[in-house]
């Protein structure tokens, strides 16, 4: 841990690892709703290979600001640099963009008509233009790394939500990401299936995936963040290892934050 | 907390262990009660329960019962036992339906017999019918070709232009010793299926077209020329865009340039069948979760990909039901035709009753043309409920 203690100072304008160019740079994003402000100012590096976790209460804008980082939504000012190309209006850079990074949903959104096996080799055949065999043949590695090849030939209706997930997670691994987007990925399942989800996320964690995950998980966050923001009312307002941001949270707004999630445990 | 912690050994147990034991005992008495059993079984029960379950619902039944089996007596008494299915030959060497109209208590299906031809085929030259009979043919084998799922890839397409050519080339004639006719002679139930098929088989891809173009956020002028055209071709009659076209139309084409009228009236059917059919279409793309969309995007799909893999296969089985009721309601419409002068099998049926020999029987050819129609119509309603029974059993099973 030593050597991540270094770029993970906290702060929102933490610069990225120091070895080559961050994965991702936001800096000073903002975006409306209307007339709601839901990201403001919001500025983070994420260094190649870095584990973030994004946590904060709900309407916090945790989710916005993941899905600005594929441009599922866009910002209106600031900038986003994802691998190094910028996100503009610009369609073959948001290609390029999205064919790096993968991302999971809450509510999975596995394509129900096709199989297990076809939701995961759909994208490579088309967007990567890999021959179907091989495609085939990569995405049976990942099911099996998930540990459901057994199901390919089902379709999303026949799996249980965790499966569901698991599948989400292989099928955005068959695009081959650099980095990988989860946005609340457990936060929809029953709570005897979050643990198969968690634990595959942890070992993605650990074979060194670039990672940004929304989640109110405390238990992975400590296990594998680098490093641990905290939104409030669309801005950052704290960041640090899990370990200073649970022991020794400094803001209110935290405090309070904390008490409310782990009330119970 | 321990570093290693995870979700499963933090979770708060004892609430729902507390929660789930009291379900689980109820269960228990459940399963030990008999299930309470339903009244007999076998068509006797069945009756008992649903018309004789009270003395006023036997009184319905009975009174109900009495009418339906008087109609259907006098149905099979005119239809059947008391019909006439061949007249005698008269003086002149013509059939006579005298005998017809003396007995005028049953059918005279003699007329079906001696206008069966005219009724099908119209005004197309007598010893040539066995052309367009080929062309029925080969429309209701494309049919049933087409709605096998095993053929629909790519080659399906290629078979549809080499049938439709073959068509074309049948009805027409005018090479390989084949006398040429003109389309004004063409009649009958070859007309109303190449209206009906050629309708729907471009209105169908326009109507994904609108649809997708309605819903266009980046493409403004692409969306307003879509609302356009939907809101002006649903906002007029079918009948008055027949007219348009078999009327107005040619005022405005310069002289010698005249495309004919059943090619103006199928135009005519096109853009009207395309409104209604995009609209339904659009109901399905709305009807999809916007995670769909999201989940394409984020695999870097483009809009084309993303469209033809994901929106629209999913879009248009939630629209099964609507689109061929659709599909339905505009079959019976090409007999609107009927009104600019287009021998379908409705005018050729109806021309054939005007005949002054066998005037009063035009219940029989009614009855024969409703029957015709109802083949049709009745295997798209089959075959719309056999495909969605087929996808349900692939989704959210």
């Amino acid at each position: 841990m030593s050597q991540t203690a270094e770029m993970i100072r906290p702060g929102p304008f933490t610069e990225g690892a120091s070895t080559g160019a961050p994965a991702i740079v936001l800096d000073r994003v903002n975006k409306w709703y209307g007339t709601l402000h839901v990201l403001r100012d919001v500025s983070m590096t994420v260094g190649q290979k870095e584990r973030v976790v994004v946590c904060g209460p709900s309407g916090s804008g945790k989710s916005t600001m993941i899905r600005c980082i594929n441009r599922l939504e866009s910002h209106q000012e600031g900038r986003i640099v994802v691998d190094g190309t910028e996100l503009t209006d610009d369609l073959r850079a948001l290609d390029t963009i999205r064919r790096e990074v993968g991302m999971v949903f809450q509510s999975f959104n596995l394509f129900p008509h096709l199989t297990i096996l076809e939701n995961c080799t759909l994208a490579p055949i088309w967007v990567r233009k890999m021959p179907k065999a091989e495609a085939e043949a990569l995405a049976m590695s990942y099911l099996e790394r998930v540990k459901i090849p057994e199901q390919a030939k089902k379709y999303p209706g026949q799996l249980s939500g965790g499966q569901q997930q698991r599948v989400a997670i292989a099928r955005a691994l068959c695009m081959k990401p650099k980095i990988m987007l989860f946005d609340e990925p457990t936060s929809a399942l029953d709570p005897e299936m979050i643990k198969e989800v968690l634990d595959t996320m942890i070992s993605l964690a650990e074979d060194g995936m670039t990672m940004v995950c929304v989640t109110h998980e405390m238990g992975f966050a400590r296990r594998v963040a680098d490093r641990v923001v905290f939104m409030d009312q669309g801005e950052i307002v704290e960041s640090g290892t899990p370990h200073e941001m649970f022991e020794n949270p400094q803001t209110d707004r935290l405090k309070l934050f904390l008490s409310q999630i782990l009330r119970g445990h | 907390m321990s570093e290693n912690t995870t979700i499963a050994e933090i979770d708060p147990v004892p609430a729902t262990a507390g929660a789930t034991a009291p379900t689980i005992a109820a269960a228990n008495i459940a399963e030990t009660r008999p299930r309470p059993s339903v009244a007999s079984t076998g068509p006797v029960g069945w009756m008992r329960a649903n018309l004789f379950s009270g003395w006023w619902s036997s009184a319905v039944t009975l009174v109900l019962g009495y009418f339906v089996i008087r109609w259907a007596i006098g149905i099979v008494e005119w239809a059947l036992i008391r019909a006439h299915w061949a007249v005698p030959m008269g003086a002149n060497g013509q059939p006579d339906p005298s005998v017809c109209r003396a007995a005028t208590d049953g059918a005279c299906w003699a007329i079906i017999g001696e206008k069966y031809r005219f009724i099908l085929f119209g005004l197309y030259p007598y010893d040539q019918q066995w052309r367009p009979s080929i062309c029925v043919v080969l429309f209701i084998a494309l049919f049933v070709v087409s709605a096998s799922r095993r053929f629909w890839r790519k080659e399906l397409l290629g078979v549809w232009m080499v049938t439709l050519a073959v068509i074309g080339g049948l009805m027409w004639g005018g090479f390989a010793g084949l006398p040429y006719v003109s389309q004004e002679q063409w009649g009958g139930l070859p007309i109303t299926l190449i209206l009906a098929t050629f309708g729907l088989a471009f209105a169908f891809p326009l109507a994904v077209l609108v649809a997708l173009g309605r819903r266009s956020r980046n493409l403004p002028a692409v969306k307003l020329l879509c609302v356009l055209y939907v809101e002006l071709i649903r906002g007029v009659p079918l009948v008055s865009l027949l007219f348009m076209a078999s009327v107005m139309f040619p005022l405005f084409m310069p002289v010698g340039l005249n495309p004919d009228k059943l090619l103006r009236a199928q135009i005519a059917i096109i853009l009207f069948a395309g409104a209604y059919l995009a609209e339904v279409v659009r109901g399905g793309l709305q009807a999809l979760p916007k995670g769909q969309f999201e989940a394409a995007d984020a695999l870097g799909l483009s809009y084309w990909k993303k469209t033809s893999f994901i929106v629209l296969p999913q879009a248009l089985r939630l629209v099964i039901p609507p689109l061929v009721n659709t599909f339905i309601g505009f079959f019976k419409d090409t007999s609107l035709v009927l009104i600019i002068g287009i021998f379908d099998l409705l005018t050729s049926g109806k021309a054939a009753m005007t005949d002054p020999v066998w005037t009063g029987f035009s219940t029989e050819v009614y009855i024969v043309l409703a029957a015709i129609y109802f083949v049709f119509c009745f295997a798209m309603s089959r075959y719309s409920s056999g495909l969605e029974r087929d996808f349900s059993q692939t989704r959210n099973r």
